[in-house]
């Protein structure tokens, strides 16, 4: 009795050796911290958003999470309110301590948190498209930006329709910055702004703007405008007989206006796309795929979502290189260069200089029937102006937000 | 020069359209009830959402907006008789529990139907004046908006309901001690202010993006629009209306849209501060 008793005691001791190694690795859940509107005036970009991070997230935690973690995903919905957006930065950042921040749709709502995220000295993953200058150790940029949507957009524009162009953009920083973009952009071809105009967030009347544009004769229609509001100008100038061309950063892959709106209100809108539902390759059908299976309510995958998705396997990719969730390790890796995964548009790196993302860019078009097609395949571009002006975050880290009027002081 | 002049003309149309349709159903609803309705920007959603779907479903546009009108109406009448009755008397309760109501209106829209609805076009096409393009529809909002300030002056002028409105409104016991059913009156009221923020979402959902929040756009000119005209209804919307149209139109015309709407809040502050009870007060004042 005794003997067998021992003997078992004994035998058991290496399986609790065994188990005991393994539950420690497996235990822990790596916990990302997820900031996307799912209400309010950007509920139909931000709800494509969380989706694309929830897709990710299950087939990540499937196929055995991250270095054997499962990932735990906590989601909370400003509603559209910049407020809201720090308050939830804060609660994500000290009481939760989550690994890493993810979200922000508005510039406003970027530059929101990210003194925040400064002042924690964490990760975030910003996965919009946005009006580029971001030189911030903290902050990893997933969207395009101006060298790779509008230095192939403007000058495509103005070769196919003119050099005269009439800005219409939204009221804050975004606007703003792109609309100095065009400018600078449009300068070396002879370009010409025949007219700017910066509109209120929220303004759903453009009588007056429309009235404007017929004024000023421009060739083409530089739309920046953002919100379902200002959405409201393309049903409007259709009415009013506008029919001019139009490129926008925005418009398209974001806010999916070809099948919100009658057609032809988006005849003649172009755009630079990373990513676009309309895109057919083999990956991005077998992307497609698994994410009407998941959610086959969709309306469209936008841009957003699809970048939402992507930053979940860059952040995959990077913890795995590093071995490690602290953000100075896995600053080390993005700083050797080759920090590249292949996501459905082909495969993208991050570039160690700016901690911006390469894309493979598209020029989109709408015809009258509201149809997508590409006019032109640019290749991939790499995010290189920050690198070009000055910004090197492998030696020192600005925190700043540079555009072409505002550059770092030589040093 | 006729162009220019006409231009001039169909900004000023259209800004007053809009001013007047945004505010034509919460003046009702107020001037009559003294009730704030935080709600209307949602009848104004409900009325657009419901032309929508009716159109969708093979309605001729017209129809589809006398649809979404009536369901506003509708709905109007069935929460007055439930939830804002009892708070006649509690305008700061009445005031939260029409905010209560529009916060699960436009949720629940969100939840049941999504965040946005694919819309319909803007009808009747575009004529030219001069080198201007310009969309016949918006001079039929113009048309609309003078039929609704003509509307509500036969109804509260010329009918026996208006009678009894007015005299529930002015004493609603000696109203009653004459035989006005008070609680009908109320909820008739309501009903048309309700049925006239409905018909303004109906009227605008051709031309604009369809989101639950979509009220909020038209929130700001109706509050605007009923502060300056005052408590009266009859005499103070279509005053308010002309000058808040003719500040915007200027301003929008010369500085942008940025000055028109910081000249549009800076000229209510102004009015307000000089005529506290509005145009219709003045006008009223004048008028004895």
């Amino acid at each position: 009795m005794r003997r067998r008793s021992l003997i078992s005691g004994a035998a058991v001791l290496p399986v609790f050796a065994i188990v005991g190694r393994h539950s420690g690795l497996g235990a822990d859940p790596i916990k990302i911290g997820l900031i996307e509107d799912i209400s309010g005036d950007l509920a139909m970009m931000g709800l494509p958003k969380l989706h694309g991070s929830e897709l990710a997230v299950e087939e990540i935690n499937n196929k055995g999470g991250i270095m054997g973690r499962q990932i735990l995903l906590t989601h909370l919905d400003p509603q559209g309110d910049n407020a809201r957006y720090q308050e939830f930065a804060r609660r994500l950042l000290q009481r939760d301590k989550v690994d890493v921040l993810i979200g922000g749709i508005t510039s406003a709502s970027r530059e929101a948190i990210r003194p925040i995220v400064d002042r924690q000295n964490e990760l975030y993953f910003y996965t919009n498209q946005y009006e580029g200058g971001v030189c911030d150790a903290n902050m990893i940029s997933v969207g395009a930006v101006p060298e790779q949507q509008l230095s192939t957009l403007i000058p495509w524009m103005v070769e196919k329709f003119g050099k005269r162009v009439y800005t219409i953009a939204a009221d804050y920083n975004f606007g703003h910055l792109s609309a100095e973009w065009g400018r600078t952009i449009l300068k070396p071809l002879n370009g010409e702004i025949v007219g700017e105009e910066f509109i209120p967030l929220g303004v759903s009347q453009f009588a007056q703007t429309i009235q404007n544009v017929q004024n000023a004769k421009p060739d083409w229609l530089y739309m920046l405008n953002v919100g379902a509001a200002q959405d409201s100008f393309f049903e409007q100038a259709s009415a009013a007989g506008l029919n001019l061309p139009m490129g926008s950063p925005i418009k398209i892959m974001l806010g999916f206006e070809h099948k919100r709106f009658a057609a032809p209100t988006l005849n003649n809108m172009h755009a630079a796309a990373n990513w676009f539902e309309e895109l057919d390759t083999p990956a991005a059908t077998d992307f497609k795929k698994r994410w009407h299976t998941k959610f086959p309510k969709e309306p469209y995958i936008n841009d957003m979502g699809y970048n939402a998705y992507v930053a979940l396997y860059m952040y995959k990719m990077l913890v795995e290189a590093a071995k490690s969730t602290k953000k100075d390790d896995i600053r080390k890796v993005i700083d050797q260069g080759g920090a590249c995964i292949d996501a459905p548009e082909g495969q993208i790196c991050i570039d160690p200089k700016s901690q911006h993302t390469s894309h493979h860019m598209r020029l989109i078009s709408v015809d009258a029937q509201n149809q997508v097609h590409v006019d032109k395949d640019f290749g991939v571009i790499q995010p290189y102006w920050l690198g070009q002006i000055g910004c090197d975050l492998t030696k020192h880290n600005d925190k700043e937000q540079y555009s072409p009027d505002h550059l770092p002081k030589p040093s | 020069m006729f162009a220019d002049l006409f231009a001039y003309f169909y900004q000023f149309a259209d800004v007053f359209a809009f001013l007047v349709l945004s505010a034509a159903g919460l003046a009702v609803i107020f001037g009559m009830m003294g009730i704030i309705n935080m709600a209307h920007g949602e009848f104004i959603m409900c009325g657009a959402y419901v032309t929508t779907f009716a159109y969708h479903d093979g309605l001729p546009l017209p129809l589809a907006q006398g649809c979404g009108a009536i369901a506003a109406g509708a709905i109007g009448v069935a929460l007055e008789a439930t939830l804002i009755r009892p708070l006649y008397s509690r305008p700061l309760d009445s005031l939260l529990v029409t905010w209560g109501l529009g916060l699960i209106a436009t949720q629940g829209t969100l939840i049941v139907l999504g965040s946005s609805v694919a819309g319909i076009g803007t009808p009747s096409g575009g004529f030219r004046v001069g080198g201007y393009g310009f969309s016949t529809y918006r001079m039929i909002l113009f048309a609309a908006s003078v039929c609704v300030l003509a509307f509500i002056y036969l109804l509260f002028m010329r009918t026996r309901f208006g009678v009894h409105a007015r005299a529930t409104m002015q004493n609603a016991g000696m109203a009653q001690a004459l035989g006005v059913r008070r609680n009908r009156i109320y909820a008739l009221t309501f009903g048309v202010g309700a049925a006239l923020a409905g018909l303004c979402g109906a009227l605008y959902a051709p031309t604009m993006t369809l989101i639950p929040t979509m009220g909020s756009t038209f929130i700001v000119e109706a509050f605007v629009t009923v502060v300056v005209g005052g408590a009266s209804v009859l005499l103070g919307t279509a005053p308010a209306a002309v000058a808040l149209a003719l500040i915007r139109t200027g301003l929008n015309g010369v500085y942008g849209q940025v000055f028109g709407q910081i000249g549009l809040l800076l000229a209510v502050v102004l009015i307000i501060r000089v005529l506290p009870q509005g145009f219709s007060g003045w006008l009223a004042k004048r008028a004895s």
